[in-house]
């Protein structure tokens, strides 16, 4: 029972994730048309704006230990702690939480910047032009990031105040010994509340209205004198953010490296279809259920019956529900289809 | 084109018996060079620098994937080592191993040169880097890799082109046991050795009544690490509760760890590497495990090989964990200072271990070459065979001749708790010494393979 | 474009001479580029055909699979296990590795071709990537899992060991009759086969089975309401591919007799589509230039190092020379990705039907500059092209 309950939680936590990703992806496929295979890499520079924050927090000066004189073996104290003192600590304790004010204007910067310097230009063009166009910009993101940061994955803690563990089991009557970390539970409540932003954002602001009326029917709505264009641009911010803050928010879950884009960006898409393409409640829907299935499909006594379960329950997944629901489990007809 | 390049071939152990075979050789061949013709002639090989005035060695170090940064830093290592070759520099380890026959002035006179190649930390990759460094740029040996499988492929590779292979970063048994190949030598230590060297720490440190959780990385070099530690750690007297498989790039491990907090272990077991193991680390630490007490003692974590750019990966996580690692630049020694008093010099931070081992690796070939004074590999293998040695770190060293597997001291570290910079993250517990990590040459099965192919 | 214009079967026969021309003198002129040693062009040739199977899936009926990789490492595995079993001869290696490769892509068409669109492509990369994670872990009592597949000396070998074949003290090499898979003799080998196969597929592009796909393509409806079933013309063309894949796996272990699990990864199943798409999709010989161009990068610009950029830039005065070369540093050696990803963006921005488009429009320029051609003609024509390039 515990042990269910455990799952459920790391498979909400772990669908917290996806759906995020998932979200900002089938929002510009939804309102732009466009396939973006350089999502993830926006996932991963989100997480890398936690890196810069973190990095400019620490900037220390630089005191040559004597002992060990043949290389550069630094002491270092950083200068926030210089000068605040226990003040200057506590800020560079909360710089993940604190990288969010800075990652929301750069990731709505880079979108509208990716979005009106190349991907517009491929509104009209072939899906696989898409793919490939933006699969080059994400190789382009990730090693440019790679030459400044190398390949090592760089650790960014949770504030210390959070970075034990809930005694949850009590809240839920099953016992002192279930706990669970207070990180991942507010990564949760954290993507439950984003979520919910964006769907407020697009059903109770005449601006959302627009924007998904847009979705449906883009010239009438061109010809009722509205710039949809500049609508769908910052829709693509939007979704830049939201990718980058999901990416900010788990860099104490999972430190990042360069590469974590490429990770996620297989499984987002396999999220995208599931849910049904366009569909943002059914991405949503998908993220969730992938992660759940995912938890359980890691059980031992599950692996005992199959075997390498867990090595491929995303995509048996996928497989099943496209062969009962032919366009995933929410998914519209016509979207993507020949 | 290379068959006048051929023919000018005059070294102590090889003599071109007349020219007839050559031009016979070289008509079969039409225009293509002669090195690339399998036995065209008993005593030439490929990779013979001829009369050239240079010999170049083959760098193949993964520059892409999860494992960029340890061969960026194993490039900077063979770098240093050509330089010292040359007689550039300061010496470095030249100057601190015995016995060597090297002069600073490059490989039996030849000046050395290199070339570097992506191992993508992909076999297939790997053996395409490497067959170009054999094929295009007739190379006369071939090094560096970040893992296991990388290591056997290329290996495996190698004793099929008669090329040496010098392997770096590969922790597996398989590498110098089921798989080892007369043509390839490591001199980094294995998954048993980890497992000899740890479990007497671990029994010092956390006793004999304890129960063992492993979590493993679903593939080869996990399994033979798992079942290493499994048998060392029973051995002084712990249960094994559980073992579970974990696919490679898994990232979140949280389904796989949630289920130790319950299960009556009290300690778990990381039998993974890389990035792996910096997630499931920093994710077992989250989870607070540590924190707790099973049992009535204190929950512990082990991550039996360890690397200092791992514990960098994983942060405060990696604080007061155990595991084992070939090489630490805080090492005293002679030989260790030296090497990282020119690293640190050349490059302004200490060197790594798989840096460590790729630069002793290739001034071992480069001596051997030197003992056998010719680069005739069959030569050079059996110099190296056997070949004993001290001042390279890790105290008196034996390059075993039936299994090509290094005998030396490892280290158990563990990670600092409060370190005084970026590289200062792991301390050494103690010098686990080679008697206690020997085991039979023929352990784990695996046959070297002819010297001539 | 070429293919659809009517060509008589003995201007076919001319191309095919050029080709073979071309192909089989790879050895001199590649020369200059530094690319005339043999593992590079045995790429090039098991690449070449690996990409116009590939082709005749993705440029005819416009079905993008993200899983072909799944074939290449079938074909691979099967060949090493015929090498290990069988005999070290490569023709049953390459028979059963096609074959099983056939049989894979008809079962995995069988479901997958149920959908279309982007649902067909994730449906393959699904099985794929299935294929590859099992493969790499629970599957390794068959596939050496991360090591990779490899001969042993204690291989059974039945037919050779009746054929009186045994092997000596270093392991056997794959051969056709003696001769040997590896080095320049595997290159004509695998040449003959990339000339075998292009003329297949060739035969193919020029049939009316061809044309019904190229009508899948463009308007898949349209083809139902006059009576065709669709399915059974997808399910051959995807099979085909999925042999071509199968062929490439198994010259990839003839070439060199290893299999490894990163072969079915989905980043190997992309390798192909970009391969495609660089060349031209749905052109006859795009492919073989995307795959040429695909391994050049991998193998030559990643072997650029520091030392190799400064002794190019030693021209230079050092001040410069230096800081030039640090630059350039960043798009070879370590970089190289850097360099790929940059290729892709370009190639698709300007030139979205691939080099072949580029080439045309060379072409083009040409002709029109002889000729003072009217310039609509030439735009009208490139919309046209831009249209058909690369649907999905």
């Amino acid at each position: 029972m515990d042990a269910i309950f455990l799952q459920i939680l790391n498979g909400l936590d772990k669908g917290g994730a996806y759906a995020l990703i998932a979200l900002g992806l089938t929002l510009v496929f939804g309102t732009l048309g466009v396939v973006n295979f350089a999502h993830g890499a926006i996932f991963m520079m989100g997480a890398f704006c936690a890196v810069t924050v973190e990095k400019i927090l620490t900037l220390s000066m630089r005191v040559r230990d004597e002992s060990v004189t043949f290389f550069e073996a630094y002491k270092e104290t950083p200068y926030l702690e210089v000068w605040f003192g226990d003040t200057g600590k506590a800020i560079i304790d909360w710089s993940v939480p604190l990288s969010i004010i800075l990652a929301i204007p750069v990731m709505l910067l880079i979108g509208i910047v990716m979005e009106r310097s190349l991907i517009r230009y491929f509104y009209k063009r072939p899906h696989a032009e898409q793919i490939l166009v933006t699969f080059g910009l994400a190789i382009v993101l990730q090693e440019l990031v790679k030459s400044f940061f190398g390949a090592n994955p760089l650790p960014q803690g949770a504030p210390d105040i959070v970075s034990g563990s809930a005694a949850i089991g009590a809240v839920f009557g099953l016992g002192e010994a279930v706990v669970y970390p207070w990180w991942r539970l507010i990564y949760l409540a954290f993507s439950l509340v984003t979520i919910g932003l964006v769907f407020s954002f697009l059903h109770f602001t005449t601006y959302g209205m627009v924007v998904r009326a847009g979705m449906a029917d883009r010239e009438t709505v061109e010809l009722l004198g509205i710039n949809i264009e500049r609508r769908f641009t910052i829709v693509f911010g939007i979704a830049a953010v939201v990718a980058g803050l999901a990416g900010v928010m788990y860099t104490p879950v999972l430190p990042p490296d360069y590469h974590l884009g490429m990770d996620f960006l297989v499984l987002s898409f396999v999220v995208v279809v599931v849910g049904g393409m366009g569909s943002l409640p059914g991405a949503v829907l998908a993220g969730f259920l992938l992660g759940i299935l995912q938890s359980f499909s890691s059980m031992t006594e599950v692996k005992d019956i199959f075997p390498g379960i867990d090595q491929i329950i995303i995509y048996l997944v996928a497989v099943v529900i496209l062969l009962t629901r032919p366009r995933g489990l929410m998914g519209r007809r016509g979207v993507m289809e020949s | 084109m290379s068959e006048t390049k051929k023919t000018g071939i005059v070294t102590r152990r090889t003599i071109l018996k007349g020219t007839a075979a050559t031009t016979g050789a070289a008509l079969i061949g039409g225009t293509f060079p002669m090195h690339f013709i399998k036995n065209a002639h008993a005593q030439t090989f490929r990779g013979d620098p001829g009369s050239a005035s240079s010999v170049k060695l083959g760098f193949n170090v993964p520059q892409t994937g999860p494992y960029a940064d340890e061969g960026a830093d194993e490039l900077r290592a063979y770098q240093l080592a050509v330089k010292h070759l040359n007689g550039e520099g300061d010496g470095g380890m030249i100057n601190t191993i015995k016995p060597l026959q090297l002069k600073g002035n490059g490989i039996l006179g030849k000046k050395v040169e290199f070339v570097t190649g992506d191992t993508q930390t992909k076999s297939d990759a790997a053996r395409a880097s490497a067959k170009r460094m054999i094929e295009k740029d007739n190379v006369a040996m071939i090094t560096g890799g970040s893992s296991s499988g990388v290591a056997v492929a290329v290996q495996g590779l190698c004793q099929e082109m008669g090329v040496i292979f010098m392997a770096g970063l590969t922790h597996s048994n398989d590498t110098t046991g089921k798989d080892k190949k007369r043509y390839g030598f490591r001199h980094f230590f294995n998954a048993y050795m980890s497992g000899q060297a740890i479990a007497p720490v671990l029994k010092d440190e956390y006793g004999t009544e304890r129960r063992a959780y492993h979590l493993t990385a679903d593939y080869t070099w996990g399994w033979t690490q798992e079942e290493s530690i499994k048998a060392a750690t029973e051995n002084i007297g712990w249960q094994t509760v559980n073992t579970v498989r974990t696919p490679v790039g898994a990232g979140d491990f949280s389904q796989y760890i949630t289920p130790v907090l319950n299960s009556g272990a009290d300690v778990l077991i990381l039998n993974h590497y890389g990035k792996d193991m910096v997630n499931s680390l920093t994710q077992a630490v989250q989870f607070g495990l540590r924190d707790k007490m099973v049992n009535g003692k204190q929950f512990e974590i082990v991550v039996p090989l360890y690397s200092r750019l791992m514990a960098q990966g994983a942060g405060d996580a990696a604080k007061g964990i155990l595991g084992t690692t070939n090489w630490h630049w805080s090492l005293q020694d002679e030989g260790s200072q030296a090497f990282v008093k020119s690293f640190g010099q050349e490059y302004g931070f200490p060197p790594s271990q798989a840096a460590h081992t790729c630069y002793v690796q290739a001034l071992l070939y480069a001596n051997a070459c030197e003992m056998a004074g010719t680069f005739a590999p069959w030569e050079v293998i059996k110099q190296l065979e056997g070949f004993e040695f001290d001042g390279a770190g890790n105290g008196p060293t034996l390059y075993r001749a039936e299994d090509h597997q290094c005998f030396k001291d490892v280290l158990v570290v563990r990670g600092k708790q409060e370190p005084q910079s970026n590289f200062d993250l792991l301390e050494v517990v103690k010098q686990v010494p080679r008697a206690q990590v020997e085991y039979p040459a023929d352990m784990f099965g695996g046959e070297l393979g002819p010297y001539q192919v | 474009m070429t293919n659809t214009k009517i060509v008589s079967p003995k201007q076919d026969l001319i191309f095919m001479a050029i080709l073979s021309v071309v192909v089989l003198t790879m050895p001199i002129w590649l020369q200059p580029f530094g690319a005339a040693y043999p593992d590079l062009m045995q790429k090039f040739m098991i690449f070449g055909i690996f990409a116009i199977g590939y082709n005749i899936l993705f440029g005819l009926t416009g079905y993008l699979s993200f899983g072909h990789a799944a074939f290449l490492g079938v074909g691979s595995y099967t060949a090493v296990w015929s090498f290990k079993l069988l005999s070290m001869n490569v023709i049953p290696a390459l028979i059963f590795g096609t074959a099983l490769s056939g049989l894979f892509a008809l079962a995995i068409g069988f479901v997958s071709l149920r959908r279309s669109g982007i649902y067909f492509s994730i449906l393959t990369l699904a099985f794929a990537q299935m294929s590859y994670n099992l493969a790499y872990s629970v599957l390794t009592p068959i596939t050496n899992g991360e090591t990779g597949l490899q001969l042993t000396q204690g291989d059974a070998r039945v037919l050779d060991r009746m054929a009186g074949i045994e092997a000596d003290a270093s392991l056997p090499t794959p051969n056709l009759f003696g001769i040997e898979g590896i080095g320049y003799s595997g290159f004509y080998i695998c040449a003959a086969l990339l000339l075998i196969s292009f003329f297949i597929y060739l035969r193919i592009f020029r049939s009316p089975f061809g044309l019904k796909l190229r009508a899948i393509k463009s308007n898949q409806n349209r083809m139902g309401y006059t009576g065709f079933s669709t399915r059974p013309y997808l399910m051959t063309a995807f099979v085909i591919s999925g042999m071509y894949a199968g062929l490439a796996g198994s010259l990839l272990a003839v070439t060199d007799p290893l299999a490894g699990a990163e072969r079915m990864q989905w980043t190997a199943s992309g390798e192909v589509v970009l391969i495609t798409i660089l060349g031209g999709v749905g052109t006859l010989i795009g492919p073989l230039l995307g795959a040429g161009i695909i391994k050049y990068f991998e193998n030559i610009f990643s072997a650029f190092n520091e030392t190799v950029l400064l002794n190019a830039f030693s021209f230079l005065p050092d001040w410069l020379a230096h800081p030039v070369a640090a630059v350039v540093g960043l798009f070879v050696g370590e970089g190289w990705h850097l360099t790929l990803g940059l290729v892709f963006m370009l190639i698709v921005i300007f030139l979205p039907g691939g080099i072949m488009e580029g080439i045309s429009r060379l072409a083009r320029l040409i002709t029109n500059r002889n000729k003072a051609e009217p310039k609509s003609g030439a735009h009208e024509n490139k919309e046209k092209e831009q249209a058909s390039a690369g649907e999905v």
